[in-house]
This record gives C-alpha cells, sequence and structure tokens, in this order.
C-alpha cells in the first residue's frame, strides 16, 4: 500500500535529479479544458485525463494543462482550447482519442488538427 | 451526468468559483442500512439567505453567458430520486456545504463511477487549495489531506508528473479501496 513514506522518498528522489524541464523549449504551450456544468456532462473529464496522460507518457514539460469554467458554447462542449505561438485554437466536441491526436500532431509537431477545429464544425 | 463523481466534480468546481481555500470532501456508505452520503464543505465566499432558496432553481445561476444553471439541480434531483435527501447550508462570507444521501438499492442512483479519478483531478489542478478527502464505508476509514502531502513535498508543486502518478496509486489503496467497487 502507498504510504506518505514512500511520497517523502518521491520528493528525495526529485530533489537530487537536476531539472531539465525548462531546457526543452522556451514557448509554452497553455491547454485549457472547458469544466463547468456543461463540459462535464459532455465528457470533458476523460478529455482532461488524456491529455494529462498523454504530456505525461511524452514528457512534456513545457506544456501546461488546466481547466477553466463555462466557455460559453455549451453546444459544443468538450472544448479545449490551446494557446501556442501566439494563437488560440478552439478544439470543439472532443473526445480523448481527438485529444490524443491534437496533442501528438498540434503540440508536439506544430500542425493544428483543422478537422477538429471550431470553423470546421 | 451518468456518475455520481461528476457531480462531485461540479459541485467542487462551484466552492473553487467561490473562492475557496479548504474544501472537505466526504463520501460515506454503509451497506446495512442501504444508504451513501456525499458532503462537500468549503469556505468560500457563501451565499445569502434569498440566494440559498432558489439555487436548486435550473433558472438561477451566477453566470452572465446564459441564465440557466443545472450543477445544483442535477445534483439535488439524484439524491431525491432515489427516495434519499438533499441540504444546502450557506452563509455570507462564511462558506457552503451541500449534502446529498442516497439510498444504494435504489434502481434510480447512478453508480458512483471514478471518484478517485475526480478527487486527482482536483487536487492537481488546483494547487492553491486545500483538500480533505474522507472515505468511511463499514468500520473503514480512508483520508487524503493535501497540507500533510503539501508539507512532505516541500517546494515541489502537487502537479508534477511524478507526484501525479503517485497521488493515482495513493488515491486508489488508500480511498477508491475502501468501497471497492461496491458502489
Amino acid at each position: 500500500m502507498k504510504s506518505l513514506e514512500e511520497l517523502k522518498a518521491l520528493r528525495d528522489k526529485m530533489r537530487s535529479q537536476t531539472d531539465n524541464r525548462a531546457v526543452a523549449g522556451s514557448d509554452e504551450t497553455v491547454i485549457k479544458v472547458g469544466m463547468a456544468t456543461c463540459g462535464i456532462a459532455a465528457g470533458a473529464r476523460p478529455v482532461l485525463t488524456a491529455l494529462l496522460d498523454e504530456a505525461e507518457k511524452r514528457q512534456l514539460h513545457n506544456v501546461s494543462i488546466s481547466q477553466t469554467g463555462c466557455i460559453g458554447l455549451c453546444r459544443l462542449e468538450p472544448i479545449v482550447e490551446v494557446f501556442k505561438g501566439g494563437q488560440k485554437y478552439t478544439y470543439v466536441l472532443m473526445t480523448p482519442d481527438k485529444a490524443k491526436k491534437v496533442m501528438a500532431e498540434h503540440v508536439v509537431n506544430g500542425n493544428p488538427v483543422k478537422e477538429y477545429l471550431i470553423g470546421e464544425n | 451526468m451518468r456518475e455520481l463523481a461528476l457531480n462531485v466534480l461540479d459541485i467542487a468546481e462551484n466552492s473553487l468559483a467561490a473562492g475557496a481555500k479548504n474544501i472537505e470532501i466526504l463520501l460515506w456508505a454503509d451497506f446495512g442500512e442501504d444508504k451513501m452520503r456525499i458532503d462537500i464543505k468549503d469556505d468560500g465566499c457563501g451565499m445569502d439567505e434569498e440566494t440559498v432558496k432558489k439555487v436548486t432553481d435550473p433558472f438561477t445561476t451566477s453566470r452572465k453567458t446564459r441564465s440557466v444553471g443545472m450543477g445544483l439541480p442535477l445534483f439535488r434531483y439524484s439524491a431525491e430520486s432515489t427516495g434519499g435527501r438533499f441540504e444546502i447550508r450557506s452563509e455570507k462570507g462564511k462558506g457552503t456545504e451541500v449534502f446529498a444521501e442516497y439510498r444504494i438499492g435504489h434502481i434510480d442512483r447512478m453508480p458512483l463511477g471514478d471518484f478517485g479519478g475526480v478527487v486527482l483531478q482536483l487536487i492537481t489542478m488546483n494547487p492553491q487549495v486545500d483538500f480533505l478527502v474522507t472515505v468511511e464505508c463499514s468500520d473503514q476509514k480512508g483520508a487524503l489531506d493535501t497540507r500533510e502531502i503539501k508539507e512532505i513535498l516541500g517546494e515541489i508543486p502537487l502537479d508534477t508528473p511524478e507526484v501525479r502518478a503517485f497521488l493515482k496509486d495513493y488515491i486508489r489503496e488508500n480511498l477508491v479501496s475502501i468501497y471497492g467497487g461496491r458502489l
């Protein structure tokens, strides 16, 4: 069973590691997921979990993922906003699979996934 | 909403929007009594008496984008449709407590769903807020206090991937295992 003792060990291990987080790239990508009643009911939680898991798997340290309130387009939830290179991209009607694709193609490789963007729906 | 855990997330989001610094979530179940309770208490800005009275009306909301607010009405309905009950207490400037009780065996009781995932999301996405999550079920009790965790971690943030992975397991083994798939 996981105990807080293990957390202490993890902390000591992390402190001893050199931090190579900021080296990966200077410009940060910000991702926001709408997490109001409308988003939650439409399935925003699994989408957020998929984004976080993908960031963890790919060791993306220059990506900040957070949640926000109602974006105002409840009909198109779950909505994911990606702020990258000074631009805002609004992905709508998201699913965990679509979220993984956005992480791979847009956040990592820099090519927005056009068919999921709001203008295409 | 198809899972009670999503209602917990939704209500806790209200607490966060109310500027809460401390949020307490209690999940209590007694299979002998066929009862289950969810209690969410915060120290946010609270509401005045007028607002509390009409807050479970779906046409009451604090947001500006439209005049419909479904969070509390859905939570209330989830409990009352199982022959359970719902209560909300709030005091302006002090905080709010939302309480729901369910009959576990009632056919209309929604499954609890991914409660552990919701707890993980709440504590890692809101590191500036302290959470105390307690699960009590037939003499067994488990708790997670983010103050304890932050004290151990020191300067290392709660949302670091390695810490998140630890917390995921910690929640599964210390909270979810208490009711283990029975809710």
